[in-house]
């Protein structure tokens, strides 16, 4: 039995300790969000935040987080109450397919919690591990941005849609 | 570490100094028609700078080109590349040829002062005439760039710069670069620009407690920025021996199927080879694949096979290889991509100190400009010290007949902390 902390609650999981912590988010806890991209921690898809690093859940066996934290996608908030990084995806309509974006999500979370004004080469240097494949990067780089903004209090927290 | 001078010795050092010391020259700007212009020099310069690795000590991360500016540092102290642009009031645009061949053979720059041998004039010196005037040539035609020099720190007395003279009395060896007429002319081009030029042994020879090579050492592996330096020659760590063509694939693409590919200061190295002439990395190679090529008889070569007996399949560094490394490393893995030797055939799994393992679980890979891998992610933010350690004690054992490691979850973070 392995103990995992998610999003605040703790669960107790009856797998190997091996098995990457993906497959136990969406196999045993139903936390869809992050994605099966690859597999090999090359596409970001799977991003997830462990004790305020972004790391691929895929390559992550549970048997290793003992004693440590982690937070997906929906611990950020639920859809009638997105967090602040949610928001700006939204007012940016940065997502096309959607399968990169709960990486994305994440991987912006993190950077903005340690850095919460990074400058355009920053954002770009930290987000450049998670891949997109429909093209819709300059929305993302637009809504990391504008996250930046709400949680500097250098834009107004609105969720309307923004430019196109 | 320490340096502890007798007073014997401190009194012997400061009369070679004295002895040594150069009188302040101003040498006139060279003259018009002196600086070689002609596109044939400046190429053959560039395709020099390229293999003499200049831009990776005096072209820092985002800075212009040869404006210098970067920390070198040393177990005495930080000291910083210099500018050498031609810009006329803080780079070499005042400097003759003649100043240029004096820098690079004796380490004495225009103004008469010592230059450290953290720059490899203890190399360059054996450089031919011409080739340091097409370097000359090269320099001389890049972009000027306005930037002072950053000043040396370093601790008593390495910074005093006369007690440079001691020194080169006792390192400095300048002789004309000698063929050797039992070897082909390929192997001697690739002796003349290993020793001349690329100064391997600046990081793959240990030094002494002076910083200087050891002579009767070359190429027995240091260390260098924190990753190692490995053996370049019997001492070679890899069980099977490295091949021209192996060598050629590792210094030109930085990876090759059967041995892996170059990670830490080495990535930057290949990066650059890869500009470089093909016929010259391939001397380079034929040179060192030479010097290599009775390595790998040493005890417990283990063989090429994916799995040992003996490998604690239920530990938990078998737990975390599995989860963690196996969808690209283990035995069935597809993926080939970029040619990904088994970890049992790498140097840096099989080297008497797990430094580099550690260096590369924690950074990872990055692929070189252009090429599409091989691309490793990092693990720093997902296994802890003690799970690295647990792992690559795994890896050790699974992999390669060799002695285990120890003190593996010390050693990793130590090196996370360096970072």
């Amino acid at each position: 039995m392995i103990l995992l902390d998610v999003n605040g609650s703790q669960h107790q999981v009856d797998v190997p300790p091996a098995t990457p912590l993906l497959y136990v988010l969406r196999g045993e806890l139903a936390l869809n969000g992050a994605k099966f991209g690859c597999g090999l921690g090359q596409c970001g898809a799977c991003t997830v935040i462990v004790d305020g690093h972004a790391v691929f859940s895929c390559i992550t066996p549970v048997g290793v987080l003992q004693g440590r934290k982690v937070r997906t996608i929906e611990g950020l908030g639920t859809p009638d109450n997105p967090g602040p990084v949610q928001r700006a995806f939204i007012a940016e309509q940065a997502a096309q397919c959607g399968y990169c974006i709960a990486g994305m999500v994440m991987r912006a979370q993190a950077l903005l919690e340690a850095h919460p004004a990074p400058s355009d080469a920053e954002i770009r240097e930290n987000m450049d591990p998670s891949l997109c494949r429909c093209g819709t990067h300059m929305r993302i780089l637009r809504a990391v941005r504008r996250a930046s903004g709400y949680l500097t209090g250098t834009a107004a927290p609105d969720a309307e849609r923004a430019s196109q | 570490m320490t340096m502890r001078l007798s007073l014997a010795a401190a009194l012997a050092l400061i009369a070679a100094s004295l002895a040594g010391c150069q009188a302040s020259v101003a040498t006139p700007e060279p003259a018009a028609g002196a600086v070689p212009r002609d596109p044939a020099t400046i190429e053959r310069g560039r395709a020099l700078a390229i293999i003499g690795g200049c831009a990776s000590c005096h072209t820092a991360t985002g800075g212009k080109p040869y404006a210098g500016g970067v920390a070198i540092s040393l177990p005495v102290g930080t000291l910083y590349s210099t500018n050498i642009t031609p810009d006329k009031e803080t780079g070499i645009g005042q400097w003759s040829e003649a100043d240029f061949q004096r820098a690079m053979r004796e380490g004495v720059a225009r103004d008469g002062r010592r230059l450290y041998p953290a720059f490899p004039y203890d190399h360059f010196t054996h450089l031919q005439r011409d080739d340091v005037s097409a370097l000359y040539a090269f320099l001389m035609s890049r972009e000027p760039v306005h930037a002072d020099s950053v000043a040396e720190r370093l601790v008593f007395p390495f910074g005093i710069r006369p007690l440079l003279a001691a020194w080169d009395a006792l390192y400095l060896h300048p002789a004309p670069w000698r063929s050797d007429p039992a070897q082909s002319a390929q192997w001697n081009r690739g002796a003349y620009l290993a020793e001349a030029l690329a100064h391997c042994g600046a990081c793959h020879t240990p030094r002494n407690l002076l910083l200087a090579e050891q002579s009767g050492r070359a190429y027995d592996g240091a260390e260098s920025e924190g990753w190692d330096a490995p053996p370049l020659n019997g001492k070679a760590s890899a069980p099977i021996p490295w091949s021209e063509e192996q060598l050629f694939n590792y210094l030109r693409r930085g990876t090759d199927d059967v041995h892996g590919s170059a990670a830490g200061p080495m990535a930057d190295v290949v990066q650059e080879l890869a500009q470089a002439p093909e016929d010259d990395v391939r001397a380079i190679a034929v040179y060192f694949a030479s010097l290599m090529k009775n390595a790998g008889a040493s005890a417990g070569a283990p063989s090429a096979a994916n799995r040992l007996a003996g490998a604690k399949e239920s530990s938990v560094g078998a737990a975390i290889f599995e989860g963690a490394c196996a969808e690209c490393h283990g035995t069935d893995s597809p993926r080939t991509l970029a040619g990904r030797p088994v970890l049992g055939l790498t140097t840096s799994v099989n080297a008497r100190s797990p430094r580099n393992a550690i260096q590369v679980v924690l950074q990872g890979m990055q692929p070189a400009p252009g090429e599409r891998g091989p691309y490793m992610p990092g693990y720093a933010s997902i296994l802890s010290d003690a799970q690295i350690a647990a792992v690559l004690a795994y890896v050790r054992e699974r992999y390669t007949g060799r002695p285990a490691w120890s003190e593996l979850a010390d050693e990793t973070g130590n090196i996370r902390r360096a970072q």
